[in-house]
């Protein structure tokens, strides 16, 4: 067993005091600060979540009014994507690694940094106000004409996502700024941590396409505010440009959202095989290709909105093309573990879960790219399965994979394996159980959106909502393992995996200034076969080198 | 052709229905062919190479030839996705020309239809089994959607234009329509049918209802339209408030309106609130009525007052 | 990487920098960054009005026939000129000569401010005769169908200007005083260069603005 070490001093400590946290321009603090935000936004959105499956346990309406159900849905969406799955992992893992695995002192610009997390904060509060001054109900989309008409506040949640917004584009601003100046010698594109190369693909996007919804959102506010008539039928305007603009950011958004995801994944299948990435520059490039593709496809969602054939056709055409990059990754990773040295502890069955539920997700993605069986399963709940699969299946696996591998490094302390595997079981299941009958429900004709059904689709239902009890009990012993982990958890040590990149450089949990000798890139992140598993480094929090097997807890 | 319906679809029961199923079918086989070989490598490399002393690191994690077969063979089966599905896609877009024109209207929560020879219908759409039926729709408020699982077509329904969808039923029977795209409340409830009949019986059923409500007394045919016509979606006749006031016991009676002002009840009240049903509202209750203005003739609405009229406590 | 660096600090060094040319070089990025989410947010109205003009050809002819275009001319003068000061500040400062900065600065915010009192005049102007967005439209000498998106999309584009402007002018005003104050130098002027940037930027989008609503036709 290890001599694994704690840190005693380090950033969580030094400076002490609320006032110095609050105040604090240092990367991982901030991550941290994100890290608590996003996961009360993650109980928030899931407990919405949970209350529209309880009313979809029987086909009548019975536990919420119709428009109680119309905001709980809202809510649910809304706050699962602008104020938990955006931020999840760039600005809450990203802000705590990035600057460690290029082996910079802090991101390029940390009074932004801290300004993004205060504007997210705002934005999170505005978000709130606005559901108790009278929940928007206009689904997280605001379709024009409804969200101009109807009388939900939409205007001040139209607001917080703008607000939000701006966060999201400080964070990329500053991510893309540290790439490409603040990297450790010796650190060239091509040895960079994939991670990195996944957090500046998204960084892109954000910076890129979150101004377009900016101004679109300003200009529903104006519409609703003042009548402006842009998007108003009865005054010349289109309904359907406001699905155009949205659509341009939020299918982009939908990039945001995996990227980190793919990106986090990538990490941990090489630190687990203990074994250098498969194609390493078809994995880097890919996420290139799907952020660039992915400002192409965004009229898919319109299949049948009566835009033209033609329109239809291109991005039908453009669609199939972003999949591929998808598809290369996934390849690449199980290439990846082919004769390596895999070790299944609790990250590396977050990659199963992975690899499990974003391949049926991406797949799903081809039935929804195919014109014709679009037009059947358009606004059914395939296509909430669909994104689910995608959107959960895909980044929240990979975010709670991101966090049970970095655990030890942000807190010095190592969780209970024993309860991280039953509650990875739990998630597993109960998530196929809850998603998979979506599909069915989908093929079989159920739209979405709706509070009640015919009663042909309840045991579908009944099945979906029974297996969200299980998918929130295996989130909450999560919730009750890491948090305890805080503070009873073994010391973890510097390098508990094995890993290769910089943050494992480092002491757990890692000092104020991040690192006490700069690094400096001889090899590739993951060139196991070049750096021995027997070799030494030099623990910092030891103080003395040590041999690499000693922190491999076997 | 599907008739009972598969584990994933429903029946199909029009002319497109068949090729869609067939795409639909094709992706499914492909998808769980690569499903299942990604989870069995997984699973097997899992087992195989579990954590080892010395790992084989012989393997060259850079070998073109792979990547590129892995990109090109997705590819060229995309491409056929995207052909077949566009194919498609043409055929359901474009009608026959010598299609039925059925004119659909979608509102705040409910569809009415218009037929050629001046029948109209609320939340039942008839049409004849083997003849092409173009539908020319369009919406009165925010944007609906049109969609029959059992058809494979779907459509939205705008404020602002005229979008059109066709089908041609292949099978007699009753096929839901829902409304698949979110619009406010009572979205889940803005349910009809499609009544597919056969040539003599549609022509016969044209007949019958451009003079409906011929031979039945006022009340009787009011009673007809009250659920033909869709009041019941938010009006009760029992006393239970629903999204708009009971019709049980009104006729007559003094109720207050949202202005604070009151008003009796009577002929034109009933007449107003439903041509103009923005101008009185009834106090505690959202002015969301849509107007019925060109869709119930007067004789229809002599009717209803005369059915209303016959609801006492 | 200076292997001395900790002796050379200077006081406008932030830590996680290796030296001066690192920050600046960063600075840079990110304000280029910046500038493109500023580009691609004009960006999306520059598409409104394509595609409303594309819509409405003739009511967009006719509607730009409200606007006055000398005094459009005399803005976008002005702006060219303030952009010509904003430069020549940066160009100053470089030199070390402080006070012809200020001086330059103080240029540039004043033809800022003339560039803001012209668009008062002509909005004022437009509230009056009731050419205004959306339903606040009265006016009634413009042929074509709803001309009111015209204005709809001309108050969202020079307003978001004109609020650029302001805030234009606010971080100029801050030059001004931080320059005053001894902050800057020809080793450290980086502020007063990133300003500079946002400046023309605002000044180019005035550019696009200009032809766009003026000289249709």
């Amino acid at each position: 067993m290890s001599t694994a070490v704690f840190a005693e001093r380090n950033y969580l400590n030094e400076p002490a005091g609320l006032k110095a946290w609050l105040l604090t321009l240092d990367h991982k603090r901030i991550g941290v600060m994100y890290l608590c935000a996003i996961m009360f936004m993650f109980m928030l959105g899931g407990f919405f979540a949970t209350l529209v499956r309880l009313e979809l346990l029987t086909p009548k309406q019975d536990w919420f009014e119709a428009d109680t159900y119309n905001q709980l849905f809202t809510l649910h969406g809304a706050i699962m994507v602008f104020l938990f799955i955006i931020p999840s992992i760039p600005a809450a893992i990203g802000n705590f690694v990035l600057p460690l695995m290029i082996g910079a002192k802090d991101v390029a610009f940390p009074r932004l940094n801290l300004a993004s997390w205060y504007i997210y904060v705002l934005g999170a509060f505005v978000g709130i106000y606005s559901m108790i001054s009278g929940a928007v109900d206009t689904g997280w989309t605001f379709y024009t004409p409804y969200s101009t008409t109807t009388n939900t506040s939409v205007v001040s949640m139209t607001l917080a996502v703008f607000i939000l917004g701006f966060s999201s584009i400080f964070t990329g601003l500053n991510f893309i700024v540290t790439v490409h100046k603040l990297r450790a010698p010796g650190m060239t594109w091509f040895k960079m941590p994939l991670m990195i190369w996944g957090l500046y693909a998204t960084a892109l996007i954000q910076v890129l396409a979150t101004p377009v919804l900016a101004i679109t959102l300003v200009l529903l506010m104006l519409e609703r505010l003042w009548g402006i008539g842009i998007f108003d039928p009865a005054m010349g305007g289109d309904p359907v440009l406001f699905q155009h603009f949205f659509w341009f950011y939020s299918h982009p958004a939908v990039y945001i959202m995996i990227l980190p995801g793919m990106a986090i994944i990538s990490e941990l299948v090489a630190t687990f095989s203990h074994k250098n990435i498969f194609g390493y520059k078809f994995v880097g490039f890919s996420s290139l290709a799907i952020a660039l593709i992915g400002f192409l496809v965004w009229g898919h969602h319109m299949f049948t909105s009566g835009q033209s054939e033609l329109s239809s056709m291109i991005f039908s055409f453009l669609t199939f093309f972003v999949g591929i990059p998808s598809g290369i990754k996934v390849f690449n990773w199980v290439a990846t573990m082919y004769k390596g040295s895999i070790s299944l502890k609790a990250p590396m069955l977050w990659v199963f879960s992975f690899l499990f539920l974003f391949t049926i997700g991406g797949l799903t993605g081809i039935f929804l790219g195919a014109l014709s069986v679009d037009v059947h399963l358009h606004d059914t709940y395939f296509v909430v399965a669909h994104f689910h699969y995608v959107m959960m299946g895909g980044t929240v696996m990979a975010l709670m994979g991101g966090l049970h591998y970095w655990w030890p490094k942000i807190w010095g302390r190592m969780y209970n394996e024993f309860w991280a595997v039953i509650s990875w079981a739990l998630v597993l299941v109960g998530f196929n159980m809850t998603f998979f009958t979506q599909f069915i429900l989908g093929t079989r004709g159920m739209p979405r959106r709706y509070y009640s059904y015919l009663d042909q689709f309840q045991p579908l239902h009944g099945f979906s909502s029974v297996g969200s009890w299980i998918l929130g009990l295996g989130f909450i012993i999560m919730g009750v393992y890491l948090i305890h982990a805080i503070f009873k958890g073994r010391p973890a040590g510097a390098n508990p995996w094995g890993g290769l990149t910089f943050e494992w450089k480092t002491s757990s949990p890692p000092p104020h200034h991040n690192f006490d000798a700069a690094p400096i890139a001889v090899h590739g992140p993951y060139d196991y076969d070049k750096v021995k598993a027997e070799s030494t480094f030099f623990d910092y929090a030891a103080g003395r080198e040590v041999p690499r097997k000693e922190t491999v807890n076997q | 052709m599907n008739d009972q319906g598969t584990f994933w679809l429903p029946p199909a029961h029009s002319t497109v229905a068949a090729e869609t199923d067939a795409l639909f079918y094709f992706i499914y086989w492909i998808s769980v062919l690569l499903f299942v070989g990604v989870v069995a490598a997984t699973l097997f490399f899992f087992i195989r190479y579990r954590r080892r002393k010395s790992p084989d690191y012989t393997i060259n994690p850079h070998n073109n030839t792979l990547e590129i077969t892995w990109t090109v063979i997705p590819t060229i089966l995309v491409f056929v996705v995207f052909i077949w599905g566009f194919r498609g896609y043409i055929n359901l877009s474009i009608a026959p020309k010598d299609a039925l024109e059925i004119k659909v209207t979608a509102q705040k929560w409910f569809w009415s239809f218009d037929y050629p020879a001046g029948a109209t219908t609320v939340n039942e759409l008839v049409v004849p089994v083997g003849k092409p039926v173009k539908l020319l729709a369009s919406s009165q408020d925010v944007i609906h959607c049109f969609y029959v699982p059992e058809f494979r077509v779907k459509r939205d329904v705008l404020p602002n234009r005229y979008t059109i969808l066709w089908f041609e039923a292949t099978a007699v029977g009753d096929y839901q329509i829902f409304c698949a795209e979110y619009c406010g409340t009572k979205h889940s409830e803005m349910l009809a049918k499609v009544r597919v009949v056969t040539d003599v019986e549609y022509n016969a059923w044209l007949d019958a209802n451009a003079n409906i409500g011929a031979g039945l007394a006022p009340e009787e045919f009011g009673a007809k339209l009250y659920t033909g016509k869709a009041c019941v979606t938010c009006h009760s006749v029992d006393g239970k408030p629903g999204t708009g006031p009971t019709f049980l016991g009104v006729f007559g009676h003094e109720v207050q309106l949202a202005d604070g002002s009151k008003i009796v009840v009577d002929e034109n009240y009933v007449r107003e609130s439903i041509l103009q049903p923005q101008a009185k509202v009834v106090a505690g209750y959202q002015p969301v009525m849509p107007t019925f203005q060109g869709i119930l003739k007067d004789r229809e609405i002599d009717a209803l007052i005369a059915y209303i009229k016959t609801l006492k406590k | 990487m200076s292997m001395n660096h900790a002796a050379e600090h200077p006081a406008f060094l932030e830590h996680h920098f290796n030296d001066a040319e690192q920050q600046r070089e960063s600075a840079k990025l990110g304000m280029w960054v910046f500038l493109l989410t500023e580009v691609l947010t004009f960006g999306g109205l520059f598409c409104a009005y394509a595609i409303y003009r594309s819509w409405n050809p003739d009511m967009f002819f006719n509607a730009h026939k409200e606007l006055d275009v000398w005094l459009g001319t005399v803005n976008t003068i002005v702006l060219i000129t303030s952009s010509l000061t904003m430069a020549l500040a940066i160009r100053s400062m470089q030199l070390d000569n402080k006070k012809r900065a200020i001086l330059y600065l103080v240029f540039t915010l004043l033809f800022a401010a003339t560039f803001l009192v012209v668009k008062y005049f002509e909005y004022s102007h437009k509230f009056h005769v009731g050419q205004l967005p959306g339903k606040f439209y009265t006016f009634t000498g413009i042929q074509g169908n709803n001309p009111h998106i015209f204005f709809s999309i001309y108050f969202a584009m020079t307003g978001l200007h004109g609020l650029h402007v302001l805030g234009g002018m606010c971080l100029i005003g801050w030059l001004i005083y931080r320059t005053h104050k001894n902050r800057f130098s020809s080793a450290y002027y980086t502020p007063i260069e990133m300003v500079g940037l946002f400046w023309h930027l605002v000044d180019l989008i005035w550019i696009f603005l200009f032809p766009l609503f003026y000289l249709i036709g």
